[in-house]
C-alpha cells in the first residue's frame, strides 16, 4: 500500500514502532482494562506492519490501471481477515474484564494462591504436609496466605 | 475421490457446530449430532492417513484455485497421523463429558454452548493440521483459541476467569507475534504459501533469514509451552472442568509442537537454531518436571509433566535427523494419548472423592480399584516404564541422540534420563499419596457411583495407549517414512506445485 521503489514510508515505520511500544508496555500492567487497551494497540500496529510487506500503487481493480501500477492486494486481504480476527478477541477480553470487575471488585488480575504455597514451603525449606502423611494447615490456601485476599479488602476500603 | 475427503476434517466439525447450535434445546439430539460429527472426521483421518501413507501428500485446492495464489490443504503423512490421533482423543473426550453431564443446561452453564464450541475447537486443530500455507495455519490457531477461551472460562467462577484471563491475554501475545512475523516473511518473499516459501527462503540473506525462524519459533514456542516461555500453561489449565483440561493437553501444545515441526522441516532446514534448541528443549524438561515434583494437586502436577516432555519432541526436532524427529513424531502421538488420559483420570478422582488436592486424598486403591489401574497404566507409561510406549518413544529419541554424536546431544540424552526418573518420581508420589495410603475424609464418605460412558470412555483411552505399545513397530515404520519425506521436502513441495 505504501512501499514504492523507496521502501515504505518512514511515517509508517514509526507509528508502527510506537503503537507496539505503547501496547507492550500496557500489556505489563495488571489491570485487564489497561491490558485491553495494550491489546488493541498492539494489534493495530501489527496490522500496520503486515500492510508495509506489500506494493503500493492505485487500487487492484482490473481495467482501471495496467496491472504494474497496482497495489498488492493480499496483504490487504490478510489485514481485513487479522483485524476481524483482534476485534473478535478483544471482544471476548473486554467481557472477561467486566466478569472479573463483576465477580470480584476489581478487574486486576489476582494472584495464583497454589503458587505462592508452594513458594512458601519452598522458602521455608519444608516438604508439603500431604508427603508426611498428613493433613497440616496447608490445607486451606487462602489461610496459609491472606495477603491477596487482604489486598481486595483493603482496596475496597480505600473506594469507599 | 480423495482429494475431495481432505476438507471434511475441518467442515464436519464446523457444520456440526452450527447444528449443534441451532439445537441447543435439544440435548439428546446435539449429542448425537456431536458424536456422529467427530466419528465421521476419525473415519476419514484414518482414510487419509492410509493414502498418504500409499501415494504420498494428498493435496486439495480450495475453490480450485491453483497454489500460490489459492488455499491449499495438504494430508502427508504427518499431517494425516496428527488427524487420527487427535480425533480419536477428541472422540473420547467428548463421550467422557457427555458421561459426565457436561453441556447441559445447568446454573454454571446457562445456555448449551459446550457442544458447539467444542466442535468448533477440533475443526481449528485439524484446520491448523492441515494448512499449506502459513496464513491459513494462522486461522487455525485463532479458531482454536477462540473456541479455547471460551472452554477455559464456562460457566465464569471467579477462580476461572482468574485463570482464563492469564491464558487470553498470553494467547493473544503469542498470536500477535505470529502475525508479526507471517507480515515480516511476506514482506520479505512475496508468499506465505509453505511449498513456496520452502524455495523462497533459502535464497534470502542468512541473517534475515534467522531473524524470521526465531520470530515464527517464539510464537510457536509460546503455544507450545517451551521453558522461557511456560509459565502461563499449569497456571491456566488445571481450573478448567476435567475433559476441557484434558483435550486442552492432549492436544493444543502438540498444535504448536507440531507448528514447530513443519516449520523447521519444511522452511528452514539446515539446523541454524539446533543449538538453541537443544538447550530450551533440555530446560524445559529438567524445570517442568521439578515443579512438578513440588506439587500438591494431582491437575496441577499433571500440567508441570505436560510442560517437561514437550522438551522430548524439541529435542528430537533439534536432533533433526530421521531418528530425531521419527522419535519426536512417535512421541507426540504417545504424549497426547497418555497426558489426556491422566487428566482423565483426574477428573474422575475428583468425580469420586470431590477433590484433586492431594492433602485429601488417599485410600483410593481400596476404594476404587478399577480407578487405580486406570491411573497406574497410563502414569507408568508416561513415567517410561517398559514395555510402554513411553518408554519406547523415549528410547528412540534417546538412541538417536546418542547416534547424533557430541556434547549437547549427549547432555540431553543425560537430561532426559533424569526428566524420565524424575516423572517417575512424580507419578509415584501420586500413586503413594492418593492410592496408596489410608483413606482420609475426602474419600472416607459414602461410595459414589461413576458414570459408565465417563469410566467407559477413560478406559478406551487407556487401551489406545497400550495399542501404541503393541502397534510400536508399525507406528515407528510410519514415523520414520514421515520423517524422510519431511527431511527430503521434495515430497510436499512436488505435491503442493507440481
Amino acid at each position: 500500500m505504501t512501499r514504492g521503489e523507496a521502501g515504505p514510508t518512514l511515517v509508517l515505520v514509526i507509528a508502527v514502532g510506537v503503537l507496539v511500544a505503547t501496547g507492550v508496555t500496557l500489556l505489563l500492567e495488571r489491570s485487564l482494562t489497561r491490558i485491553l487497551l495494550g491489546v488493541i494497540l498492539l494489534g493495530n500496529g501489527v496490522n500496520l506492519l503486515i500492510l508495509l510487506g506489500g506494493r503500493s500503487g492505485a487500487a487492484p481493480l482490473v481495467g482501471t490501471v495496467p496491472a504494474s501500477a497496482m497495489s498488492d492486494a493480499l496483504p490487504q486481504a490478510m489485514v481485513l481477515t487479522a483485524v476481524v480476527i483482534t476485534f473478535g478477541l478483544t471482544a471476548f477480553l473486554l467481557a472477561v474484564a467486566y466478569r472479573s470487575w463483576y465477580l470480584s471488585g476489581d478487574d486486576e488480575v489476582q494472584d495464583d494462591l497454589e503458587d505462592r504455597q508452594v513458594v512458601r514451603l519452598a522458602e521455608r525449606n519444608e516438604v508439603s504436609t500431604a508427603d508426611l502423611g498428613g493433613e497440616g494447615p496447608d490445607n486451606d490456601p487462602e489461610q496459609v496466605d491472606p495477603e491477596p485476599a487482604l489486598r481486595r479488602l483493603r482496596r475496597r476500603g480505600e473506594e469507599q | 475421490m480423495t482429494p475431495a475427503l481432505v476438507p471434511l476434517p475441518v467442515v464436519v466439525p464446523l457444520l456440526g457446530a452450527a447444528l449443534t447450535l441451532i439445537l441447543a434445546n435439544r440435548p439428546r439430539l446435539q449429542r448425537s449430532v456431536s458424536v456422529l460429527g467427530l466419528t465421521t472426521t476419525l473415519v476419514v483421518a484414518v482414510v487419509l492417513l492410509v493414502e498418504a501413507y500409499r501415494h504420498g501428500p494428498v493435496v486439495v485446492r480450495v475453490a480450485g484455485w491453483p497454489p500460490p495464489v489459492g488455499i491449499v490443504l495438504v494430508a502427508d503423512q504427518l499431517a494425516a497421523l496428527m488427524l487420527v490421533v487427535s480425533s480419536a482423543v477428541t472422540l473420547c473426550v467428548l463421550l467422557y463429558s457427555i458421561g459426565q453431564g457436561r453441556g447441559e443446561t445447568s446454573e454454571s452453564a446457562p445456555v448449551s454452548i459446550y457442544h458447539p464450541t467444542y466442535l468448533v475447537l477440533t475443526a481449528g486443530v485439524t484446520n491448523a493440521f492441515l494448512a499449506g500455507d502459513l496464513f491459513n495455519l494462522f486461522v487455525g490457531f485463532e479458531i482454536l483459541l477462540a473456541a479455547s477461551f471460551v472452554l477455559i472460562t464456562l460457566g465464569g467462577t471467579e477462580v476461572r476467569i482468574r485463570t482464563g484471563s492469564t491464558y487470553v491475554v498470553v494467547s493473544i501475545l503469542s498470536s500477535m507475534i505470529f502475525l508479526a512475523a507471517l507480515g515480516l516473511v511476506y514482506a520479505a518473499t512475496g508468499t506465505v504459501n509453505m511449498a513456496q516459501l520452502a524455495g523462497r527462503l533459502d535464497a534470502l540473506p542468512p541473517g534475515v533469514r534467522l531473524a524470521l525462524q526465531l520470530t515464527l519459533l517464539l510464537a510457536f514456542g509460546i503455544k507450545a509451552a517451551v521453558f522461557p516461555v511456560s509459565a502461563w500453561l499449569p497456571d491456566s489449565y488445571p481450573t478448567a472442568p476435567a475433559p476441557v483440561t484434558a483435550v486442552f493437553a492432549g492436544l493444543l501444545t502438540k498444535v504448536g509442537v507440531y507448528a514447530i515441526i513443519r516449520t523447521e522441516t519444511l522452511l528452514f532446514p539446515g539446523g541454524q537454531v539446533a543449538n538453541l534448541l537443544m538447550v530450551v528443549a533440555g530446560l524445559t524438561m529438567v524445570v517442568g518436571i521439578l515443579g512438578a515434583a513440588a506439587q500438591s494437586d494431582m491437575k496441577r502436577l499433571f500440567s508441570f509433566t505436560l510442560v517437561s516432555h514437550i522438551g522430548y519432541m524439541i529435542f528430537g526436532v533439534a536432533l533433526s535427523s530421521v531418528a530425531g524427529l521419527a522419535g519426536a513424531i512417535f512421541y507426540v502421538v504417545h504424549h497426547i494419548t497418555i497426558q489426556t488420559t491422566l487428566f482423565l483420570v483426574a477428573g474422575l478422582v475428583e468425580e469420586r472423592a470431590g477433590s484433586t488436592d492431594l492433602r485429601r486424598l488417599g485410600g483410593l486403591a481400596r476404594i476404587a480399584p478399577l480407578l487405580a489401574v486406570l491411573f497406574f497404566v497410563p502414569a507408568m507409561n508416561l513415567a517410561g516404564i517398559p514395555p510402554f510406549s513411553g518408554f519406547l518413544g523415549k528410547l528412540g529419541l534417546l538412541q538417536a541422540g546418542v547416534a547424533a554424536g557430541g556434547t549437547l546431544p549427549a547432555v540431553l540424552v543425560g537430561a532426559g534420563t533424569l526428566t524420565s526418573l524424575l516423572t517417575l518420581y512424580a507419578a509415584s508420589r501420586v500413586w503413594n499419596i492418593a492410592f496408596w495410603r489410608a483413606p482420609r475424609l475426602a474419600t472416607s464418605g459414602p461410595p459414589v457411583r461413576l458414570p459408565g460412558l465417563m469410566v467407559g470412555a477413560t478406559a478406551a483411552l487407556v487401551l489406545l495407549g497400550l495399542v501404541l505399545t503393541l502397534a510400536a513397530g508399525p507406528l515407528f515404520r510410519v514415523t520414520a517414512d514421515a520423517a524422510t519425506d519431511l527431511r527430503q521436502r521434495t515430497p510436499y513441495v512436488r505435491a503442493v506445485l507440481p
